[in-house]
């Protein structure tokens, strides 16, 4: 099985207009530990240092890290960096996964019959959420990716190409407050947008699909060297398949990750899993600047070289990369 | 029974009379209302309608009908005639009640911990999963106290056949309680001697009970427990019955801000500091309750409540994701999951409910459409009930279409004929009418199952054929009457008749949110009255004679500008006066243009904002002086001439206001934050217009002295002083350094250091060391340096520590907003100038 070795740092800087006296803030960074996926050494490093902090598990398993700040700061800086492996994952075969109306079938509510608990968990992922709407639009648009007997993961293939092909990746058209709404009638987006679009189409169907929050290795154009803070997080969606599990497709590339997607966690959209939420109390908050550098391991050396003190340069990026 | 009132009280055949068993006789537990109805006169009876009537109104009962901040709260509307329950049959019905607040609270345990339910398919995973009111961010969180519910209301109603059906839950922030008290305050007295005879059950146990349960089995860790009432604040809809129960049970009201979370424990900031809270009664709606967790562009909620919840280092009644249970779609269900999470049948029913989620149930809706009520499965939907026999055509055929698409959005529910009762009209024709009604029942938790309220919020339909019973509607509320089988002991939590409303900070913890408003409060006030002066003096020069007065209003504007009430932006070359019709203008903008920062205008908004968060603290007289002033400047004045009127109008109320807060306000902590604001922006404003005037050139400076005086307030002492044309010296002294003139540097100074230290006694503080330094350097400034014919040198240095005191004043008042307001570390120490 081939094994891969990333780096990830994972920058998020807050530069307020007035002093901040009180904030808490909730980081979503720490990838979780998966059959294909091992996380082997992560630290995040904070200034200003928090007055207290402590880590728990949400609901759907991610791992958070809670921070409360009690003195005037004007900046907050996040440094996240992490080793983790990456092991190629088995590729589902899609035309023998189960029709999808069967699928939506065994999940509608039969009283007094008991369901397992994966087909509850399941369930979660199926109902509008605070990005996620329920539209009889959508599940005409997603149809005709759908003919009546089409195997599941079929299906849902055909839908992220035609998103892929459909709509155009946009950096700056949308942002975290666009409507999934707004996205269908715009066609334009980021990859937030896309997941939250396609995950829309298949809860309007009735199937199961969650937001998945991670890193994507990117490729330096032929000949440029890898650039420290050229890449950015990215989201893609994952589709509950009876018999098989969770299976993810990323519209944003219109393929199935497997060696080069690093999953943080998941959660119904976006609102679950971003990667720092936070409250301000005081002081005039602006949009973070945001730098993620995902480097393999053989390349490590030549992109930060043997200094520590690099320098680092922070740039406002789009939330996505294509 | 014999003729009178009662002989016109229509009785319909298809329904249950409350009060009549059939015409002309009363149900037994009713007869002694309706003899004591009878035996007094028509000019009786409405001399006791008038009491209820202005009962409600001077003790202030209102219920919000769209909550914004115009205040279009109306007076409750109460019937003064209860409604009256049999003893046996309250003992029955309370017992239900208990039961269904036990079912409801082990389904909120299961739903937020194993989810049995759904795994057994006892109830479907969309009306949890599907439902906003499910919280997921609460999976997993145990109550410290171990209950989910401490407060659950249930409305009821009563069919034809007598019997007792439950139509909605209120799991959430149960509301009622307060106004079922206020309107048996208010009732009992208007039939004292048929209250005591009847036996009537009273309600102040049940209170003392909520009370009592909420301390005790918070996580106190042996102090003693602090349980406080949370609002949204005083627009939400039911803000009067949040004032008035915080009162009665003794807890603070506070909003959001008034409580932080530090190491997950929750905190009340106090002017004192911050102490510990260990119960929060809330009616703050779940997603409001932690933007941290839950809405994130919640600005009512307290950051970090939920993860303080979760640690079980306070409990919050009831617990944060309850409104997952509000929906009737989850009625159908409630029997079969009654026998399996409590094994013992459902002992009250639930209207007959069909969610259209289930195939079955959908046919049977879309086919009694007219037999059924129709309502949304999910509370987001913010659809009304809609009766199906009401809709024809196409508006049929459209909901018909909606639930076809989406079936698991809807909910059908059987069309239950409430029971009639007698209100009173006051008509001679018909002074009884009969209306339907409902019952608002309450229950709250006990270490040992839950107690139930022995009374009831009764709701009338606002006319007879209405079948809809809400007090946003024109309802009608009436107290409830439950029998006992012999006398009652009398007790009430309440101390002293009520009054006007009141928030309850007895005692010495005030809240730091109060502090804090009155200190801006006082800031605004002083900055409204302070532009309005310079302003006055620029605008009475423009209507004069412009021309003669150039190089003042050059000089005019300069300080508009520095005081910020006319925008940098305007500056057309600093020393040049711009043309006379755009210098017109743009002082006109600077009174009344409310989306300029720094106008009149703008500083009135901010004021009454303050004042309206403390209104409570405020007499009648000095809130009206606020009202009128909010209006001086409506319709905006459009010529020069309005303006002066506007301003002189402006300035009187000012005056007024400074009065009442030297003369009218009881004298404690809070009082003292209102003066700190006072002096600290006059401080800062007449230092920084002082400084200005001192730095320009000998000539310029000559021709600022005049006005400057009259935006000091000080021209007449000066005239009636020196008698004669303003100079240098003798003003810098009157407005700089005597400590007699309330409009000096100086008085600001040495007042703010004598309150100081009063609050360093009281509060236990020490006294910031800026006030204290730049005082003695002032103390020694020498003024015979301004004595010199060209005294450039001496007017620079006065400048100087004039810019000085003022930076003083701002670092003052960030100084107070962190240690008072918001309790957080200083970054770092201030240095202080050598």
């Amino acid at each position: 099985m081939r094994r891969i070795r990333y780096h990830v740092r994972h920058d998020t800087l807050y530069r307020y207009d007035q002093p901040v006296g009180e904030s808490h803030q909730l980081l979503r960074l720490l990838p979780r530990t998966l059959a294909w996926q091992e996380s082997i050494a992560h630290s995040v490093e904070v200034c200003p240092e928090p007055s207290r902090a402590k880590n728990f598990v949400d609901p759907f398993g991610n791992r958070v890290r809670a921070l409360h700040f009690e003195a005037d700061h004007d900046e907050l800086s996040i440094r996240s960096e992490v080793w983790i492996d990456l092991m190629s994952r088995p590729m589902p075969d899609m035309a023998a996964s189960p029709p999808w109306d069967t699928v939506r079938e065994s999940l509608r509510y039969k009283a007094g019959h008991s369901i397992s608990r994966e087909m509850l968990e399941a369930a979660t992922f199926r109902y509008e959420s605070t990005y996620i709407r329920l539209k009889r639009d959508f599940a005409d648009y997603a149809r005709a990716s759908f003919p009546p007997g089409t195997p599941l993961l079929v299906g849902v293939e055909a839908l992220m190409r035609r998103i892929f092909a459909e709509f155009k990746f946009e950096p700056g058209a949308t942002d975290v407050s666009t409507p999934v709404t707004t996205v269908f009638t715009s066609r334009r987006g980021v990859c937030q947008d896309f997941a939250h679009f396609m995950i829309s189409c298949l809860r309007s169907l009735g199937l199961p699909a969650r937001y998945v929050s991670g890193y994507l290795l990117t490729r330096p154009a032929a000949g440029k060297k890898r650039l420290i803070g050229a890449d950015a997080t990215h989201a893609w969606v994952s589709v509950f398949c009876p018999g098989t599990g969770w299976v993810d497709f990323d519209p944003t590339n219109a393929l199935l990750p497997d060696l080069e997607h690093i999953t943080i966690g998941w959660g119904r959209d976006f609102g679950d899993i971003s990667p720092v939420r936070g409250v301000i109390i005081g002081g005039g908050g602006h949009e973070p600047e945001i730098a993620v550098t995902v480097v393999p391991e053989d390349e490590f050396a030549s992109v930060y070289g043997a200094a520590d003190d690099l320098p680092f340069e922070l740039r406002p990026t789009p939330a996505c990369s294509a | 029974m014999p003729a009178g009132i009662f002989d016109t009280y229509p009785l319909a055949a298809d329904r249950f009379d409350e009060m009549l068993a059939e015409r002309g006789k009363a149900r037994p537990h009713w007869r002694g209302l309706v003899e004591r109805l009878q035996s007094l006169s028509d000019q009786l009876l409405d001399r006791r309608a008038d009491f209820v009537r202005d009962a409600i109104e001077s003790d202030g009962v209102t219920y919000s009908v769209h909550a914004d901040p115009k205040g279009t709260s109306r007076p409750w509307e109460l019937d003064m005639l209860p409604l009256v329950l049999d003893g046996d049959e309250w003992e029955r019905l309370a017992a239900a009640v208990a039961q269904r607040a036990r079912l409801l609270d082990a389904i909120m345990a299961d739903l937020y911990g194993p989810q049995d339910l759904l795994l057994e398919g006892l109830l479907p995973p969309a009306l949890v999963f599907g439902q906003p009111g499910y919280k997921w961010p609460c999976h997993g969180i145990r109550p410290a106290s171990g209950r989910f519910l401490h407060l659950y209301a249930v409305d009821l109603g009563r069919s034809a056949d007598g019997r007792w059906w439950a139509i909605g839950d209120h799991t959430q922030t149960p509301s009622g309680a307060g106004y079922a008290l206020q309107n048996r305050i208010i009732v009992s007295r208007a039939f004292p001697d048929t209250f005591r005879k009847l036996h009537v059950q009273t309600l102040a146990a049940f209170f003392r009970g909520l009370q009592e349960n909420l301390a005790r089995m918070a996580p106190s860790g042996g102090e003693t427990p602090l349980v406080v009432l949370l609002t949204a604040g005083p627009f939400s809809e039911t803000y009067f019955e949040h004032a008035f129960l915080a009162r009665y049970l003794g807890f603070p009201l506070v909003e959001g801000r008034d409580l932080t979370v530090r190491d997950d424990t929750v905190y009340l900031k106090t002017l004192r500091g911050l102490r510990r809270v260990h119960a929060i009664l809330r009616r703050l709606d779940d997603d409001y309750c932690d933007p941290l967790e839950l809405r994130s562009d919640s600005a009512l909620g307290v950051p970090g409540l939920l993860g303080a919840v979760a640690a079980g280092r306070v409990l919050i009644a009831n617990a944060l994701g309850s409104g997952v249970l509000e929906s009737s779609a989850i009625f159908g269900f409630l029997p079969a999951i009654s026998e399996r999470l409590l094994g013992e049948p459902l002992a009250i029913p639930s209207v007959a409910s069909w969610w259209c989620g289930e195939a079955p149930a959908l046919e049977y809706v879309l086919e009694h459409l007219d037999e059924l009520v129709i309502k949304p499965a999910f509370a987001s939907m913010r659809m009304a009930s809609v009766f199906g026999h009401t809709l024809k055509g196409e508006a049929r055929r459209q909901l018909v279409e909606s639930i076809r698409a989406q079936p698991h959005a809807y909910v059908a529910q059987e069309w239950v004929k409430l029971s009639q009762a007698p209100v009173w009209t006051g008509r001679a024709e018909r002074p009884l009418a009969s209306r339907s009604v409902g019952f608002r029942l309450l229950a709250a938790a006990t270490p040992n199952g839950y107690a139930v309220m022995p009374g009831a919020l009764a709701r009338a339909a606002p006319s007879s054929g209405v079948e809809v019973l809400t007090m946003q509607r024109g309802g009608l509320s009436k107290d409830t009457w439950v029998r006992a089988r012999g006398p009652v002991r009398r007790a009430s939590l309440l101390k002293k008749r009520l009054g006007v409303i009141d928030l309850l900070y007895t005692g010495s913890d005030i809240p730091s949110r109060v502090g804090e408003n009155l200190f801006w409060m006082g800031r605004h006030a002083e900055r409204t009255e302070s532009s309005a002066r310079l302003l006055r003096a620029a605008l009475s020069r423009v209507s004069e004679s412009p021309e003669d007065s150039t190089a003042e209003l050059a000089g005019l504007l300069a300080a508009a500008r520095r005081i910020g009430a006319v925008p940098d932006i305007d500056a057309q070359g600093a020393a040049e006066a711009p043309p006379l019709a755009s210098l017109e203008a743009t002082l006109l903008a600077a009174v009344s243009d409310l989306r300029r920062p720094g106008s009149v205008a703008a500083n009135l908004r901010a004021l009454s904002e303050n004042a309206l968060h403390v209104r409570e603290r405020l007499s009648t007289d000095n809130w009206h002086v606020l009202n009128r002033l909010e209006q001086a400047l409506h319709p905006a004045p459009v010529t020069v001439d309005q303006a002066l009127a506007a301003l002189d109008h402006v300035m009187l109320s000012c005056i007024s206001l400074a009065g009442f807060a030297l003369d009218d306000m009881t004298r404690d902590e809070g009082w003292r934050f209102l003066i700190f604001g006072r002096r600290i922006e006059r401080l800062a404003g007449l230092a920084g217009l002082i400084a200005m005037v001192l730095q320009a050139d000998e000539e310029e400076c000559e021709e600022m002295l005049e006005w400057l005086l009259e935006a000091a307030n000080s021209i007449v002492t000066y005239r009636a002083r020196y008698r004669r044309t303003p100079e240098l010296l003798p003003v810098v002294h009157l407005l700089v350094f005597d400590t007699s003139n309330p409009h000096s540097v100086c008085f600001q100074l040495h007042s703010l250091e004598r309150y100081m230290h009063r609050s360093e006694q009281e509060l236990g503080h020490p006294p910031s060391p800026l006030l204290t330094a730049i005082s003695e350097r002032l103390r020694h400034f020498d003024l015979t340096l301004l004595e010199a014919e060209h005294c450039a040198p001496g007017r620079a240095e006065l400048a100087a520590l004039l810019a000085e005191a003022e930076e003083t004043a701002y670092a003052l008042s960030d100084d107070m907003h962190r240690r008072f307001f918001i309790h957080t570390a200083k970054p770092a120490v201030v240095e202080v100038a050598a």
